[in-house]
């Protein structure tokens, strides 16, 4: 099982290195959103910190959304999505894998979008950066785990790339919401002990939701 | 091998499919004629397990399988779409499709595979860089690398030129003469007679005309075949 998971992953990430479509498009969105934030908040520059959280997961969100429809977009090509259904594995193999992917694209534009946004609002965050870390992971981990299987959904449709956002940010907003908070006891507090909740939140939804996609991707995929 | 009983397909309130009953023995070749629309992809799909149907009981037989995922390990699926990556080489999309299948091939016996379809030396450029012709032989390599005991045929000729056309036709026949099951849609009634050891016509989602190659020339299975197409 492993294995097929870290097939469907390697070959992702080898189209992805090939093409550079996704991780392009979701860099350049997550830094468009910063300047504008950097803009727009320019009056409240002395309690940014406070802001930061919310233009971090705006960024994250959306280029995420876009890069979960790439993904998608490679494989309707050529109907690759039908040769991929074709193989006797267990069609929640293929979830895994493509969670997977679309959980590294996200941290990879992650990375650079927050390292953009130290420079953008002259954030000086070293200790924090573990923390943080974990947060993103978390938080990315939740909204992969509900995007990969609305990405699907959304693929086989004549609307996709409108569809998805519409169908993925109100499942997604209880996962966004908390990651936004967690995300602020870290830049905002000392008390790391209240990230215990947002965490645990965001853990339990993903292993719900993760569940139930693995089990529902059939169902999704067939017509 | 295969049975459909009263197979039907809606989507929305288009029916693809009607009321198909048809039975495929182990070892036939069974070329599918219709027009477009008649549902003939819609069957292809619904065996391929790629299609649930609205109603109706798909059954495959000796062997019969345990799983879908097993039932899917013994289908072979072509089409015109070629399910390849066009950003990969030919050799990565069959090193990832012998992944997904768990076989154990090695790089070498993967390039053999390449150059079984004539493709000896391109193995290592991206897909992409072929042409449509060489796309559908490394389609055939992919869709048959795990040595399937059904096949299943969509339009494969599409795109194919003369030797490609020639290759696919002769794989065909030595597939038919390893005893594998073959199921293939296509226009080319000349063809698909030669291929065939039964001929099946669909119309409106049911089978219209059901005849033995050995029941039946050429030229009676084309005039018959018109008639059904100007009756409807």
């Amino acid at each position: 099982m492993l294995a097929k998971i870290w097939a469907i992953f390697r070959k992702d990430m080898l189209v992805e290195l090939r093409t550079k479509d996704s991780l392009n498009a979701m860099l350049f969105f997550g830094i468009v959103v910063l300047v504008i934030f950097n803009f727009a908040l320019e009056p409240v520059r002395e309690s940014i910190r406070a802001a930061v959280p919310g233009v971090l997961w705006v960024a994250f969100v959306f280029s995420g959304t876009l890069g979960l429809n790439r993904m998608f977009a490679v494989e309707r090509e050529n109907s690759c999505l039908q040769g991929l259904l074709m193989v006797p594995i267990d069609r929640g193999i293929l979830y895994l894998g493509k969670m997977l992917a679309a959980s590294v694209f996200m941290l990879i534009t992650e990375a650079v979008v927050f390292v953009f946004c130290l420079v953008f609002f002259n954030l000086t965050v070293w200790k924090e950066i573990p923390w943080l870390a974990l947060v993103f992971l978390v938080g990315t981990l939740g909204f992969t785990s509900v995007g990969t299987l609305l990405a699907a959904v959304a693929a086989n449709t004549r609307m996709r790339e409108v569809l998805l956002p519409l169908i993925l940010f109100p499942v997604v907003l209880p996962i966004i919401v908390n990651a936004v908070e967690a995300t602020g006891i870290v830049l905002n507090t000392v008390d790391y002990g209240a990230l215990r909740l947002p965490l645990t939140f965001m853990s339990v939804f993903t292993i719900v939701f993760a569940t139930v996609a693995y089990l529902l991707f059939d169902f999704v995929l067939e017509d | 091998m295969i049975e459909a009983q009263g197979l039907a397909k809606y989507f929305g309130r288009f029916t693809a499919l009607r009321s198909l009953t048809v039975s495929i023995g182990k070892g036939e070749f069974i070329s599918l004629f219709g027009r477009n629309g008649a549902g003939k992809t819609t069957f292809l799909r619904i065996v391929a397990g790629l299609s649930r149907p609205s109603s109706g009981v798909l059954k495959i037989l000796n062997p019969q399988p345990q799983s879908p995922q097993a039932a899917r390990g013994l289908m072979g699926y072509l089409s015109h779409n070629t399910a390849l990556y066009l950003d990969l080489t030919a050799l990565e999309n069959l090193r990832f499709y012998g992944e997904l299948h768990g076989l154990p091939h090695q790089d070498s016996e993967l390039e053999r595979e390449i150059e079984r379809v004539g493709l000896a030396g391109r193995g290592q450029e991206p897909v992409r860089n072929y042409s449509r012709g060489m796309q559908q032989r490394l389609a055939i390599a992919r869709a048959f690398l795990h040595d399937p005991l059904i096949l299943l045929l969509d339009e494969p000729f599409t795109g194919l030129d003369q030797a490609g056309t020639e290759f696919l036709r002769g794989y065909l026949a030595g597939a038919r003469r390893d005893g594998k099951t073959c199921i293939m849609a296509t226009h080319d009634v000349p063809l698909g007679y030669e291929l065939a050891d039964r001929m099946v016509v669909i119309e409106k989602g049911v089978v219209a005309l059901d005849l033995s190659k050995s029941s039946v020339s050429l030229d009676e299975f084309q005039s018959r075949y018109g008639d059904l197409a100007k009756e409807s």
